[in-house]
């Protein structure tokens, strides 16, 4: 940013100099956006509690159940037969990854309704960097969501090695980044809170169960070709196979290519959608004023 | 520009400087040619019935919304090509309640620092300093949500003068409030320009509100109706109070054919 001239200087008023926005002015107001979602989602322990019991009752309740009829035959990254409760642990990963990508879209048309967003866009930041603050902000919360269901997970027999709770962070980041990015263009899209049930229907149930998060992809294609060619249309299966290579150290490249590229085209659409000189926000009236 | 009226000279250096704005949101119209200025240290009242583009104009200045027709200068700096610059020297109390409910007075002024890349140290400061001067001191880990309707806006007031700007913008900041609280806040603010200097760009279609030092800016449909000081616009409409010139000024001229019911 350029040095600001002194116009009101000119006006013979007190001068005030405003000192250059450089990268620590930058990461305090990185670190102001993080620690106010980190503070939201305290305060709101029903959304914490909702989190961590979706995919709980799918790891308690639907693996034990179908257990004995889903076969998981042994396929990359796996190098013998595993459980059920195992296989579906990286897709109950990206699970919580895609309900607080979308949740995290919610809050922004919340934001938006009650006036709060406003107060992010009108700080001096570039608009850019402050819808990326908020995208890493959603991916904190995301991903110590995750980590609360792996330690619940753990005690229920589910358990990776301990280099593979590390080796899957980059993995969880990355997906979230891509779901969170995806969110907050879906929020630039929806005028209203109540439209918001469209995106469960639309984006999150199809996007979840089109995925190899619950079966192999080579069930699928054997039950059917087109819902097989849906999932590899689908971002979310390479989440899912990212996490699921991560667990065990190692990276499935054509997923991380394929979630890297999704991340940056949602994360360029969001920007333009949020861009005051092109975005859509500019045709919708605004809906806290009457003025 | 046939119904504009412009009186008393305006400053040779604007805090803001509004010129020739326009804007529609699709095929509606909801400001045409819109041109005014703020000097520094001055109170000036955005005047306009409910509809009248009050909002619009503050979401333009603010650039929530891009500037397509005309241009938003603040202390010189473009609104849309230094909107950086711009928005440092500039702070805004929206119409709606902008504050996080669920977070405590300090967490939101603490935030709001944050945005405007203010260090934890020197917002604390400032947020104590802040608090007693909007008269909210003591209040500061209150919850947001625990607050009144008047509460809330002086914490607004607060958080927008955080990062010290030079102008200040206020949307119907009083709306919904008891004729105490409205006093109070009024009161505060008409401080602030006499002490730190501050421009004031207050938004309101309450008359009362107007004192006869003011600068005034009418808007009608989208249009300016007029502009200048309150004791010329009085005298250039014919009327004998601002209440009066107020009155006719927004009255909406029917110049279309009478709707004929079928």
């Amino acid at each position: 940013m350029s040095a600001p001239a002194m116009p009101e200087k000119a006006a013979g008023i007190m001068p005030v100099r405003f000192e250059e926005f450089g990268l620590r002015h930058h990461l305090i107001c990185l670190k102001g956006i993080v620690l106010r979602e980190c503070l939201r989602f305290m305060h709101q322990r029903e959304r914490f509690i909702s989190s961590l019991v979706r995919p709980l009752v799918w790891l308690f309740i639907f693996a034990a159940g179908f257990r004995q009829v889903l076969g998981v035959s042994i396929i990359p990254p796996y190098k013998t037969y595993v459980l059920y409760e195992v296989y579906i642990t990286p897709g109950l990963c990206g699970m919580i990854l895609l309900f607080s990508g979308m949740q995290s879209s919610l809050s922004m048309v919340y934001d938006r309704e009650m006036g709060n967003m406003r107060t992010l866009l009108v700080s001096p930041f570039p608009r850019w960097f402050l819808l990326v603050s908020k995208m890493l902000a959603g991916v904190a919360v995301s991903i110590a969501q995750v980590y609360a269901f792996l330690i619940v997970a753990w005690f229920w027999g589910v358990k990776a090695s301990p280099l593979g709770y590390l080796t899957v962070l980059p993995a969880l980041f990355l997906s979230g980044m891509m779901l969170c990015a995806l969110g907050m263009l879906l929020s630039s899209m929806i005028k209203q809170l109540e439209n918001f049930a469209g995106i469960m229907n639309f984006v999150i149930f199809p996007g979840y169960f089109a995925s190899p998060a619950l079966y192999p992809l080579w069930r699928i294609q054997e039950a059917s070709p087109l819902l097989y060619k849906i999932c590899l249309a689908n971002p979310f299966t390479y989440a899912v196979e990212l996490i699921r290579f991560a667990f065990y150290g190692q990276v499935d490249w054509v997923s991380l290519v394929i979630v890297a590229g999704f991340t940056l085209l949602f994360l360029a659409g969001a920007i333009i959608a949020y861009d005051p000189s092109r975005g859509l926000m500019t045709r919708k009236q605004d809906p806290g004023g009457n003025g | 520009m046939q119904h504009v009226r412009t009186s008393g000279p305006e400053s040779a250096v604007a805090a803001l400087d509004v010129a020739g704005i326009g804007h529609s949101y699709g095929p509606k119209r909801a400001l045409n040619d819109i041109s005014f200025s703020v000097a520094p240290a001055t109170f000036t009242v955005l005047l306009g019935l409910n509809g009248a583009g009050k909002t619009t104009l503050f979401s333009l200045i603010s650039h929530l919304y891009d500037t397509r027709r005309g241009s938003i200068r603040i202390f010189g700096h473009d609104v849309c090509r230094a909107s950086g610059e711009a928005l440092r020297r500039v702070g805004i109390v929206f119409q709606a309640r902008t504050l996080d409910l669920d977070l405590s007075v300090h967490q939101n002024l603490s935030y709001h620092a944050s945005l405007h890349g203010i260090a934890e140290r020197e917002a604390q400061q400032r947020i104590a300093a802040l608090l007693d001067t909007v008269g909210m001191q003591g209040r500061q880990h209150d919850k947001a949500r625990s607050l009144s309707g008047g509460q809330m806006r002086r914490i607004e007031i607060a958080r927008a003068l955080l990062h010290r700007p030079l102008l200040l913008l206020l949307d119907e900041a009083t709306v919904g409030l008891d004729i105490e609280s409205r006093a109070g806040i009024l009161a505060t603010i008409r401080k602030l320009v006499e002490t730190e200097g501050i421009g004031v760009l207050w938004a309101t279609h309450l008359i009362d509100e107007v004192e006869d030092g003011d600068h005034v800016v009418v808007l009608r449909q989208g249009e300016l109706a007029a502009k200048g000081k309150v004791a010329d616009v009085v005298r250039d409409t014919s009327a004998n109070s601002i209440r009066a010139a107020f009155s006719k000024l927004s009255r909406i001229e029917t110049t279309s054919a009478p709707e004929v019911s079928p």
